[in-house]
């Protein structure tokens, strides 16, 4: 997320394509507080949720067309001449030059220059621009050549028109008018608009490239590092942030450091040469990834043995590791143990039948939770006898947030600590205590291992604080935040840090291994006093006043305590902003400069500057906000696995073939072949599932109701599992309201109820009616047992495993499904 | 007695989280109940003696000021009005007003004949069959008394509950609908915020977007006593008739039998 959810109430215009309210009703007190002063809040989904209600205007798109709807908005900007210029042609790519042999899909019936037919991927080659005599990039900054990434932006999107959108994604004309023209109007000095999103946009088999979409719009608008505008980007749960940050993901290292791949990534040297580039602030990247070996490994860890680089597991390829890779490895007998920590894979991730199948043939299970979940019963599944299933099945009871100290990282990337309020029942543990306990005895194990390998995880430090196996969290958050490992000084020999003592910025940290750091973008979260005392920045409380709206005193957001990503865009070229109303920083020359040597000038204003603060507007480079990009400049133009430009493609399973070209889906997806009918795939336009379903999440219930379902409060607030269908659609099949019926995908069936709406409509796709229906996923075989409503049918039993091919997220928000009357 | 304290509920910010309806059970230690079908969202469809807040989900077709559908989204609850039935109903004295003007049940005293329950207007009070007792909302008089506001207001993240001194909300709520006006919501109007208005204005007042009748609230909603006298003299008629008709019966009869 570039923003902060407490600036959204600075927007002119909000459009939410999550359902904000239901899944974020904290975050979006901050969006009534917008349209208490006026502002208009446009939701687009296919459903009319609860975020409708409180919407100006609800637009109902058919799931799964996200970037035909946001090109459509593009193309309207630029055609009506909306798009904010002079930050396009500054603050972008817009104006840089593509080679001559890169093509669109405008030219290649739906793909990009350098498809691999067999391969099923792209050769990259023409991806690139035309550089100069000195290596960079050709600009135009009128953007007339052809060549330049706006016009072909502009040839690319020009047949996205609003006729199209009508057809492709089933909002009729004038709705798309109406909303295009309020929505391009946030552009320009005067005005804002921020756009949120959550798994509506990612659970697809083009997700990353649907929140490219929706960034390139936020760009062309002018929209981004800016008060009130931003891409909002609304996370799963409580602390997603946070595990993404610290990466409990299988293709990156803390702080958004490449995992290292087997073959490309031999050493440490060859890792850092091919990972850093050549611009932007990631030229840091080696004293990121050296000061985090030092962090894993301590004093093992030294410049002749490459940091550790060599104990770090590798990855043999790109396309090997994610929850989906994982399960089909477990069905398949590779996988043969699995350790699940707070997650309830047999009801929440795609293809649930086939993740418990999978699960019920591993040689071990253990299940880290705080109810026993279907997960941890999954040897006992309804209808399973418990001695067909091999799998010996382990559960450890853990401790929820209340019962442990620690932090979340929100949303907006804000870490907040939280104390335990009541001490654990019985033999129940916290995480860390369990990692910790688990890791010692694995040391303890390995303590006579001879292996090279070995060393690294035998010296590791797995002990915080004074008792073992007992961590103190703070001092977890002490080795995030990084420390000196021996005394360092400055070129005068001043002493800036004693051995031991939290390192106050991540600026400071070096490749040479004099400091370490757990998560480079977490340094600063703890800092030391004067007098020695730790403090802890993420359990600050001040809240937000007249002189500080953004709460700088409220926890601490990474990085620096920056509230808003990308501010230097809130300023002209010059460094003046954009305008009064939304100013946030700028260039104040007359402010002292960072030695009194120095020339006068600084970046000055409401929040801490993302940028060199004394790096004058009129400076090379003083006028390039986007300093994490080695540009430094925002991307229209950005190469992913499947392409560098948003393209539309219809989901895997979809009701109509693809309107816009001759490619029905992306043609880079991942679609995996799994054994014994386990993930049967409906063809376009299937007779036997003629519906789209989409799957979500309501307010009352929490992911896989793990921590709802067994909560009678939480759990009597929805009478059963349900599916909201229309009135249109109960009259063809004879529903009534409050009726059972079943929902089938070619993968398995659910048994739900009813719920004939009004906020459920058919769409109009190109001349015919098309039925969309919606299951949200909560349910399971558990719950309280005086509660019968709380217990239900698996709604992922239907999705399929099916992925994006950049990070394999699968597609649960737009599939195809047939609705039969009754218990069938 | 202190200033009234007041809660205003203004249906317009309120996006039906139910943050307040868990809130007040969790407070309050309200247990568990088996939901019925409602149709939609809503459980419960009515107050119970477990549910004193309850949230209501309204499909109202082409209520939008834009002409599409609404989805009217309200927290209700006790109203404590300034003229309450349930108080003038209760024959113990087990119901009374406490000094910040709310209505409250001392569970110790009630004797659970359920005037109360049948004098509500809008069906707030309900009967426990486990303590033999009337329940509702008790505008967290424990946390009132401590200095804090009521449970749900407490939890509601958009300020759609607000707690504090009747005047003083009662003017905001004012300003409010005249915003609110301005923004195309034509009928948006306040709901027992008028003192001078039905049952002498209510305690928990709200802000609706749409008529009365809409959110199954009474239009214009009268304390069941004020139909005594009226309904005494329908009484006392129907008796003069039937006391006629008996003598005409008997005179007849009396008439036959000579």
């Amino acid at each position: 997320m570039t923003t902060n959810l407490i600036d959204l109430q600075h927007s002119d215009v909000i459009m939410a394509t999550s359902n904000m309210a239901e899944n974020h009703p904290v975050g979006f007190q901050w969006v009534m507080k917008a349209k208490e002063r006026g502002a208009k809040l446009i939701h687009v989904d296919p459903r009319y949720t609860r975020t409708s209600a409180a919407a100006d205007i609800h637009v109902p798109l058919r799931s799964g067309t996200n970037i035909a709807f946001f090109g459509g908005l593009m193309s309207y900007a630029i055609q009506k001449n909306l798009y904010f210029k002079d930050y396009v042609v500054h603050y972008t790519n817009a104006s840089f030059l593509l080679d001559p042999a890169f093509k669109t899909p405008t030219d290649l019936n739906g793909l990009f220059t350098g498809f691999d037919g067999t391969k099923k991927s792209y050769d990259r080659a023409s991806w690139k621009y035309q550089l100069d005599g000195e290596g960079n990039p050709k600009r135009d900054l009128s953007l007339k050549d052809p060549q330049t990434v706006f016009q072909h932006l502009k040839r690319h999107y020009s047949r996205y028109t609003p006729e199209m959108v009508e057809k492709v994604c089933g909002i009729p004309k004038a709705k798309f008018e109406e909303v295009a023209k309020l929505y391009c109007g946030t552009s320009g000095p005067d005005k804002t608009g921020t756009i949120t999103y959550a798994l509506n946009l990612t659970q697809h088999t083009n997700g990353v490239e649907n929140i490219r979409s929706l960034c390139m719009l936020q760009l062309l608008l002018g929209n981004i590092g800016r008060p009130g505008g931003g891409v909002t980007a609304l996370r799963g749960h409580a602390n997603v942030q946070g595990a993404t940050d610290l990466e409990l993901l299988y293709h990156e290292l803390p702080g958004y450091l490449a995992m290292p791949l087997r073959d490309a990534h031999p050493d440490l040297k060859t890792y850092l040469e091919k990972e850093t580039p050549k611009g932007g602030f990631w030229t840091n990247k080696p004293k990121f990834m050296v000061s985090l070996l030092k962090a894993f490994y301590d004093d093992a860890a030294t410049k002749d043995n490459e940091f550790g680089y060599q104990w770090i597991p590798k990855r043999a390829s790109a396309d090997a590791y994610s929850h989906q890779h994982m399960f089909v490895d477990m069905y398949n007998g590779i996988i043969k143990g699995f350790l699940a920590d707070g997650q309830n894979p047999a009801v929440g991730g795609p293809n649930a039948k086939l993740a418990r199948a999978a699960m019920q043939r591993l040689d071990w299970l253990v299940v880290v939770d705080i109810f026993l979940t279907e997960t941890a019963e999954v040897w006992k599944e309804p209808g399973k006898d418990p001695k067909e299933v091999k799998t010996e099945v382990f559960f450890i009871p853990a401790a929820p947030a209340a019962e442990k100290d620690g932090s979340l990282t929100n949303t907006m990337r804000l870490i907040q600590w939280h104390e335990k309020a009541v001490d654990p029942p019985g033999d129940v543990q916290t995480d860390a205590q369990f990692i910790c306990t688990l890791a010692h005895r694995l040391q303890k194990m390995y303590a006579s291992s001879k292996k090279e390998r070995d060393k690294g995880f035998r010296a590791a430090n797995f002990t915080y604080g004074a008792k073992p196996d007992h961590p103190e969290m703070v001092e977890v958050l002490k080795e995030v935040n990084g420390v000196a490992t021996e005394d360092i000084t400055d070129k005068e020999g001043k002493v800036l840090y004693k051995k031991g003592q939290p390192i106050a910025s991540f600026a400071q940290l070096t490749d040479d291994g004099k400091t370490t750091s757990g998560c480079w973008i977490y340094t600063g979260v703890t800092v030391e006093s004067p007098d020695g005392k730790l403090i802890n920045k993420a359990a600050s409380r001040k809240p937000a006043d007249g002189t500080d709206y953004l709460a700088h005193g409220w926890g601490f957001s990474w990085p620096a305590n920056r509230r808003i990503l990308y501010n230097r865009a809130s300023a002209d070229l010059h460094g003046k902003p954009w305008s009064e109303k939304k100013k946030l920083i700028w260039w104040d020359p007359a402010a002292p400069g960072a030695k009194p040597e120095d020339k006068p000038g600084k970046w000055v204003g409401l929040d801490v500057p993302d940028f060199n603060a004394f790096l004058a507007p009129d400076a090379k480079n003083g006028d390039k906000p986007f300093i994490m990009r080695a540009d430094l400049v925002g991307g229209f133009f950005g190469p992913l696995n499947d392409g560098p430009f948003p393209e539309h493609y219809e989901p895997i399973e979809s009701p109509t073939k693809n309107l816009l070209s001759r490619q029905q889906n992306n043609p880079v997806a991942k679609i995996w072949k799994v054994p014994d009918q386990k993930n049967e795939l409906a063809p376009v336009g299937s007779k036997d599932y003629p519906y789209v379903i989409t799957t979500y999440r309501l307010t009352e219930h929490h992911l896989s109701g793990v921590m709802s379902r067994y909560l009678p409060m939480l759990a009597e607030l929805h009478h059963s599992h349900f599916a909201e269908i229309s009135h249109e659609l109960a009259k063809e099949l004879r529903i009534e309201n409050g009726e059972k019926i079943t929902v089938l995908s070619p993968r398995g069936k659910v048994h739900v109820t009813a719920m004939v709406t009004n906020r459920i409509k058919p769409f109009i796709i190109d001349g015919k009616t098309v039925h969309q229906i919606g299951v949200p996923w909560h349910w399971g075989w558990k719950g309280v047992d005086q509660l019968p409503g709380s217990k239900g049918d698996i709604t992922n039993d239907l999705s399929a495993t099916v992925g994006d091919p950049n990070v394999y997220i699968q597609e649960t928000k737009a599939f195809l499904c047939n609705v039969k009357k009754g218990v069938v | 007695m202190a200033r009234t304290l007041a809660m205003f509920t203004d249906t317009s910010l309120c996006i039906g989280c139910r943050a307040c309806q868990v809130a007040c059970k969790q407070w309050n230690e309200l247990g568990l109940e088996v939901p019925e079908w409602t149709g939609g969202y809503q459980n419960h469809a009515h107050f119970t003696d477990k549910t004193y807040r309850l949230v209501r989900f309204v499909e109202a077709p082409g209520a939008k000021p834009n002409g599409d559908l609404a989805w009217l989204l309200m927290s209700d609850v006790c109203k404590h009005c300034a003229q309450a039935g349930c108080l003038d109903a209760c024959p113990t004295g087990a119901i009374y007003r406490t000094e910040f003007g709310t209505v409250n049940i001392n569970q110790d005293v009630c004797n659970g004949c359920r005037y109360c329950v049948a004098s509500c207007p809008f069906g707030v009070v309900s009967f426990n069959e486990q303590t033999g007792t009337a329940k509702k909302c008790t505008f967290c008089n424990d946390r009132i008394h401590n200095g804090l506001g009521p449970a749900c207001a407490k939890a509601c993240p958009t300020d759609s509950i607000q707690f504090g001194f009747r005047d003083e909300l009662v003017a905001k709520a004012n300003k409010r609908v005249e915003t609110l006006k301005g923004m195309g919501f034509k009928d948006a109007q306040l709901y027992g915020a008028d003192s001078g208005g039905f049952l002498g204005g209510l305690n928990a007042f709200f802000l609706l977007l749409a008529k009365p009748a809409t959110y199954n609230l009474p239009d214009n909603p009268k304390l069941p006593q004020r139909n005594v006298v009226v309904d005494s003299l329908l009484s006392i008629g129907s008796a003069v008739l039937v006391g006629l008709g008996a003598m005409l019966a008997f005179r007849e009869r009396g008439k036959g039998g000579r």
